[in-house]
């Protein structure tokens, strides 16, 4: 044996080698059939979406900014007051006060309303428990994406604010899309 | 005096003085279009839109682009040589500029009267002037690298040397076919013979590769922009440059390509003249010309989007082992059959 064993060296496996001829021959096939693919790369044309102008749809499932529901028929808030999400809440961002329903001063259709219900949404992470958690179905996640401000105070959404319905709606995703 | 090199035809100095301003007007606008061009195919090769913000359809994106430029403050290195690290783009830019002026965009054409030859000048060393101009263009990089006095610039510039010198080699060599077939260097008898013969990329088409293999190593372009290589030498020999200094570099490269498209249709595809057309108004040559021009330009940047950057020796290696024996077969080649028939 030699007095330097490489041990167990492992054969590394090349191509044939080329001479010079054929290397620019093989070059010269390889850069047309490159230039070919970038060509097909300019006819199929971008596919940028221009974002401020154009957006991109989302899907049904898609969570976004939250809203509150109100019945259709009676006009009465879903919202119970149950406190239920603000306990599911992993980042502890919800924050419901309860209040006792009258005959004078109706909110809701149970017994109690949330008199005040504010969600954080700098502190959100958008998992959707709180829309799990709710028995009344009266937070869901909506499609709303664009939630971007200048103040941190700004992004605790009010109940009056998670009624209403977002300003600029959000393309949504057909089935198959 | 010494006669540097006969020139074929005069006109008198007002119409010489009105035609290079003319000439210098009508390409110096090519450069923001191959400078917009660049960005918006690249972007389309790439799937996406590129510059279409500023302006319509981003046209005015040169303009901001320039202007950021020139705005910003001249800084220079301690470690740099002041006048040298000045002069360098300076060089960079008059070599580019003084180049254009041979690209021919028609014969000797009658303009109200006036004999007037729609070119900068017609020498008779032709085509040796554009290669005596791309020689001392290396010396904008070289020591616009050189005297930066940092190691990026240093390592750009020394590759800038190599990699120019020896792909001129190849180059000249591979117009020496062209030369012969034709029998005479100046520019416009070249595009003249062509209107006549088959346009001679198809005969020397081994010479035209290699024409445009080294044009684009000669422009410092991708894939073989060693001397700038954005990815391993931050920026090769303008590193250090920043603000107009970096604006002269910038835009000496792009002219560059405009010249080099421009003796390349000159050389190989037929200059002026469109095929099966042979009474074509004088008045569309230039056009016919230009129309070439951006039509090269525009292959320059398809190959930029495809190719990726070359390592050092394999450069090198492709210079002197493939292109140079190739270019001397092909010259002698075309030597024998010219003597031939």
């Amino acid at each position: 044996m030699s007095p330097y064993d490489p041990g167990d060296v492992v054969e590394v496996v090349r191509g044939p080698r080329t001479g010079a001829a054929a290397g620019a021959y093989r070059a010269f096939a390889a850069t047309l059939k490159g230039l070919k693919m970038t060509m097909s790369r300019y006819v199929e044309g971008p596919l940028t979406i221009q974002y401020p102008e154009e957006k991109t749809p989302v899907y049904p499932r898609f969570r976004g900014r939250h809203k509150l529901h109100r019945f259709e028929d009676t006009g009465l808030e879903k919202c119970v007051g149950c406190s239920l999400c603000a306990a599911a809440c992993p980042a502890d961002c919800i924050r419901v006060v309860a209040a006792e329903n009258t005959p004078e001063n109706r909110v809701s259709a149970g017994e109690r309303y949330a008199a005040v219900y504010e969600i954080n949404l700098s502190r959100c992470i958008f998992c959707g428990y709180c829309e799990i958690a709710c028995p009344f179905d009266a937070i869901t996640m909506g499609h709303d994406y664009e939630m971007a401000d200048y103040n941190r105070s700004d992004l605790i959404f009010t109940k009056e604010m998670l009624l209403a319905e977002p300003l600029a709606r959000t393309p949504l995703r057909t089935e198959g899309e | 005096m010494i006669t540097v090199a006969e020139v074929g035809f005069y006109e008198s100095w007002w119409v010489q003085l009105l035609k290079a301003l003319v000439i210098f007007a009508v390409v110096f606008q090519l450069v923001p279009i191959v400078l917009l061009a660049e960005r918006k195919l690249l972007g389309r090769f790439q799937h996406r839109y590129g510059p279409n913000r500023v302006g319509l359809f981003g046209i005015m994106q040169p303009i901001a682009d320039i202007g950021k430029l020139v705005f910003k403050q001249q800084f220079r290195p301690r470690t740099s040589t002041g006048w040298l690290f000045t002069l360098a783009p300076a060089i960079s830019m008059m070599t580019a500029v003084a180049t254009m002026a041979i690209i021919p965009f028609s014969n000797v054409v009658d303009i109200f009267g006036t004999q007037v030859g729609l070119y900068g000048i017609d020498p008779s060393i032709g085509i040796l002037y554009a290669f005596a101009f791309g020689g001392i263009a290396f010396y904008g990089l070289m020591l616009g690298g050189w005297a930066s006095g940092s190691k990026y610039s240093f390592l750009g510039a020394m590759r800038a040397a190599a990699q120019l010198i020896s792909y001129e080699v190849a180059q000249g060599l591979a117009i020496v076919g062209v030369v012969m077939m034709v029998g005479s260097l100046s520019l416009t008898e070249i595009a003249a013979y062509q209107a006549e013969h088959l346009w001679l990329f198809i005969p020397q088409f081994v010479g035209f590769v290699i024409f445009t293999v080294a044009g684009f190593a000669e422009t410092n372009r991708p894939p073989f922009d060693l001397a700038e290589a954005d990815a391993e030498l931050v920026g090769g020999y303008n590193t250090e440059y920043g603000g107009g200094r970096f604006a002269a570099f910038f835009a000496a490269e792009y002219v560059n390509v405009v010249v080099v498209s421009g003796i390349a249709v000159t050389l190989f595809l037929g200059g002026w003249n469109i095929p099966f057309w042979a009474s074509a108004p004088t008045w569309l040559d230039p056009i016919v010309v230009i129309v070439k021009m951006l039509a090269f330009v525009f292959f320059f940047i398809w190959v930029r989007a495809t190719l990726p950057r070359l390592r050092y020796d394999q450069l090198m290696g492709l210079g002197w082992k493939v292109f140079l024996p190739l270019a001397t077969l092909n010259a002698l080649v075309t030597a024998i059959l010219v003597v031939a028939t």
